[in-house]
């Protein structure tokens, strides 16, 4: 087994067996560990930049790579045409900098400012450099191997799929550029991290809040029956 | 008619002394943890004043509590779909400045210091950082400060007041305030409910208790912002939401809440009252001044028979109900009409109570005889002693504490609800004064009274009820039946000893 077979043949299999067992366990058995960790009541200004910029900027990133995981098809004919696919391609880039910004001043402010690094721990850190070492090779994938738009449905959809329907090809890997390589080991990483850090709270988005009656009253001798 | 049943307490501001005994109490039993140092769930302002959170009544930058407009009742805060777009930064969430940053003194430092010339002092460190810091600011910071232009002159509730009576509210020997304590109002159009995106609040139907489900609080902490009383605390240690639970533990084997058992002034009452559920939202959707009327009206008169059939048919039991019938904040709110909830313009329909307290008359009297005739230095009052409490009674209106301020604080601004209980109160002072001067009850007295629209009985059992409580006629406390509801946990003996708010893990964060 070679270096490649391991990193993208191997490890995949750990990083989701962790991200969704050990997520499972957490929320049916320590529900009361899992919390955004917000900060901004010890620090506002620049968590008002830096929050909003981060999330934003990777949820629609994210949102692009999953559409060109599951209709690959529908993006070469979108590229088809050169205007359509530089627009995509800037307005990607776009978004991939302002989350590697916001990415950044969010470390800063957990190092510099007192309070926050106070109520810091090494796992908040960690799942801040995972998603800046994410955003940064992104960014460059993006800005020295163009268009990734072009070339994601010809190998990272048949890679990705590849290792979700157990039929792993990590040799589709193995020719990429080393940035390229990273973006992708950083990602199994970050699943692997996923579970063990307050990275959960992406699963407890309150989507439902939009149906739900305004108030709740429980009456606690009823549910007991 | 939907009957539910409501515990709620009562404070009685003529008789609070501002001690903060409540307060410490309260701190002692529940927030004397890491993450919780600035929270007090329980705290006493100086009134007028700035309030802890500074300035939370200022609702235009804290957004709490609800908005009727054409026919709507909307949070302030956000609409639903608002609220999702805010997960990642909630612009109205007051910071850790708001409320002060919680320190401690390094004692060590006394035992540890090098010997030398001084007497070694403990220096205050930050109780989030560690830090050495210099405390600016606290949660009574302007305790007692009447009328200082940097705290009480930032008063809200002073909008609306004449500018000469505003004035002298600032006036060297015209400074006036009173003590304000103030816990969760456990509403019954709860704002922090509505707002939390998780669903993790929710009110108990059988007491009334607001509570946090803490296994269910993701910090997205728009409970914090809505709550126009700023009584839901983010705890920045273990990333979630805390708040007062009326020391439900206690209330369910039988015993007042920790800050009313621990009262000094025995200011606080504990009871039950019945309302009707059906009502609330009509309640909360009428113009301000009526607000506290349409309260009043869903709370439910528990003699009467159809509301008891009504509530036996909701399976409230008999003990329930006679606590109800005993009920001291029935007794001040609905019948005597002597308590007001707090901000009823929120809309959150608050259900803690309020009487508001009396304030000296013959001082602004003789100050504006003193202006009339031109002099300087004092000036008395030429009237009999004896005769002295009957003008103080005419002349109510122009207490040092301003009628408007009150009714800004306790009735949306509706001065014609607050003078009514304050006239009563007087009233039964009078009476009482006549009693002990004159040996008995007197014609005076008894005019003054029906001036007030009392009865000497209604006049009579409200003197017992301020001034001589016993601590069961205080707090009537309704049999919880904890026994009934134990089924609730799958294996009591696996809880056993876990009554009371502590972490069934260690409070890690992040792990």
């Amino acid at each position: 087994m070679n270096w490649n077979t391991l990193l993208f043949g191997v490890f995949p299999y750990i990083a989701l067996t962790l991200a969704v067992v050990v997520t499972a366990y957490r929320m049916a058995y320590r529900p009361f560990s899992v919390s955004a960790q917000s900060s901004q009541l010890l620090e506002q200004k620049r968590l008002f930049y830096g929050s909003i910029a981060m999330h934003w900027g990777l949820v629609l990133v994210l949102l692009g790579h999953l559409l060109a995981l599951l209709i690959p098809k529908g993006l070469l004919l979108w590229n088809a045409v050169p205007l359509r696919l530089y627009l995509l391609e800037i307005t990607g880039l776009g978004l991939g900098l302002w989350a590697l910004v916001g990415t950044w001043v969010l470390l800063t402010r957990r190092l510099s400012v007192a309070r926050v690094r106070a109520a810091s721990t090494s796992m908040d850190y960690l799942v801040l450099v995972v998603i800046l070492v994410s955003a940064l090779s992104g960014v460059l994938t993006a800005l020295l191997y163009r268009f990734g738009s072009y070339w994601f449905p010809a190998v990272m959809t048949p890679y990705l799929w590849s290792i979700f329907t157990l039929q792993p090809r990590p040799e589709l890997i193995a020719d990429l550029p080393f940035w390229t390589q990273l973006h992708v080991f950083n990602f199994w990483v970050f699943l692997a991290v996923f579970p063990f850090s307050r990275l959960v709270h992406i699963i407890t988005v309150p989507l439902g809040y939009v149906l739900r009656p305004w108030q709740i009253v429980i009456w606690v001798r009823k549910l007991a029956r | 008619m939907k009957v539910r049943t409501h515990m709620s307490m009562l404070f009685h501001l003529d008789k609070c002394i501002g001690c903060h005994t409540c307060s410490i109490a309260c701190k002692n039993l529940w927030t004397d943890r890491k993450g919780a140092e600035y929270m007090w769930w329980n705290n006493v302002e100086t009134r007028p004043g700035a309030g802890y959170p500074t300035g939370w009544e200022d609702q235009d930058r804290f957004k709490g509590g609800w908005e009727y407009k054409d026919g709507h009742l909307d949070l302030r805060l956000h609409s639903r779909t608002q609220g999702l777009f805010r997960l990642f930064f909630n612009p109205a969430l007051p910071s850790i400045d708001d409320y002060y940053d919680p320190y401690t003194f390094r004692y060590s430092d006394l035992f540890t210091s090098p010997e030398g010339e001084d007497q070694p002092t403990a220096v205050p460190v930050s109780m989030i950082t560690g830090e050495v810091m210099t405390p600016t600011s606290g949660p009574n910071w302007d305790d007692d400060l009447g009328g200082s232009p940097l705290y009480a002159q930032n008063d809200p509730n002073l909008k609306g007041l004449d500018p000469e009576v505003r004035a002298q509210l600032s006036e060297i020997e015209g400074v006036v305030f009173q003590y304000l304590p103030r816990i969760c109002n456990h509403c019954l159009n709860p704002g922090c409910v509505a707002a939390c995106p998780t669903g993790a609040i929710y009110k108990r139907a059988e007491d009334g208790v607001v509570l946090v489900n803490e296994n269910k609080c993701k910090a997205w902490r728009m409970c914090v912002a809505a709550c126009p009383y700023k009584k839901v605390y983010y705890n920045w240690a273990t990333g979630k939401s805390e708040k007062c639970i009326l020391c439900f533990p206690r209330l369910e084997t039988g015993q007042a809440p920790a800050c009313a058992h621990s009262c000094v002034g025995r200011i606080r009452y504990m009871g039950v009252l019945l309302y009707d559920a059906d009502r609330i939202p009509e309640a909360a959707m009428v113009p301000d001044d009526q607000l506290v009327e349409s309260q009043l009206g869903i709370i439910l008169d528990p003699f009467d028979p159809e509301v008891i059939a009504a509530a036996k048919a909701e399976g409230i039991d008999d003990g329930w109900i006679k606590a109800a019938q005993n009920s001291p904040i029935y007794k001040f709110v609905k019948v005597w009409r002597l308590a007001f909830p707090l901000h009823p313009e929120y809309r959150t329909l608050a259900m803690m109570f309020y009487v508001p307290p009396l304030s000296p008359v013959v001082s602004t009297l003789e100050k504006a005889l003193r202006a009339s005739q031109g002099k300087e230095g004092l000036v008395r009052l030429d009237i009999p002693e004896t005769d002295l409490d009957f003008e103080v009674y005419e002349s109510l209106e122009r207490a040092r504490m301003p009628v408007k301020y009150l009714a800004n604080l306790f009735t949306a601004g509706n001065e014609s609800l607050v003078v009514p209980a304050l006239k009563k109160m007087l009233a039964v002072r009078i009476l009482k004064r006549q009693e002990s001067l004159e040996g008995g009850v007197t014609e005076k007295a008894l005019r003054v009274l029906q001036d007030a629209g009392l009865t000497l009985e209604e006049a009579e059992a409200i003197y017992r009820l301020t001034t001589l409580p016993t601590l069961e006629e205080r707090f009537v406390l309704p049999p919880y039946h904890r026994e009934m509801a134990a089924e609730v946990w799958k294996d009591p003996l696996a809880h056993k000893g876990e009554t009371g708010f502590g972490y069934i893990q260690p409070p890690l964060r992040g792990e």
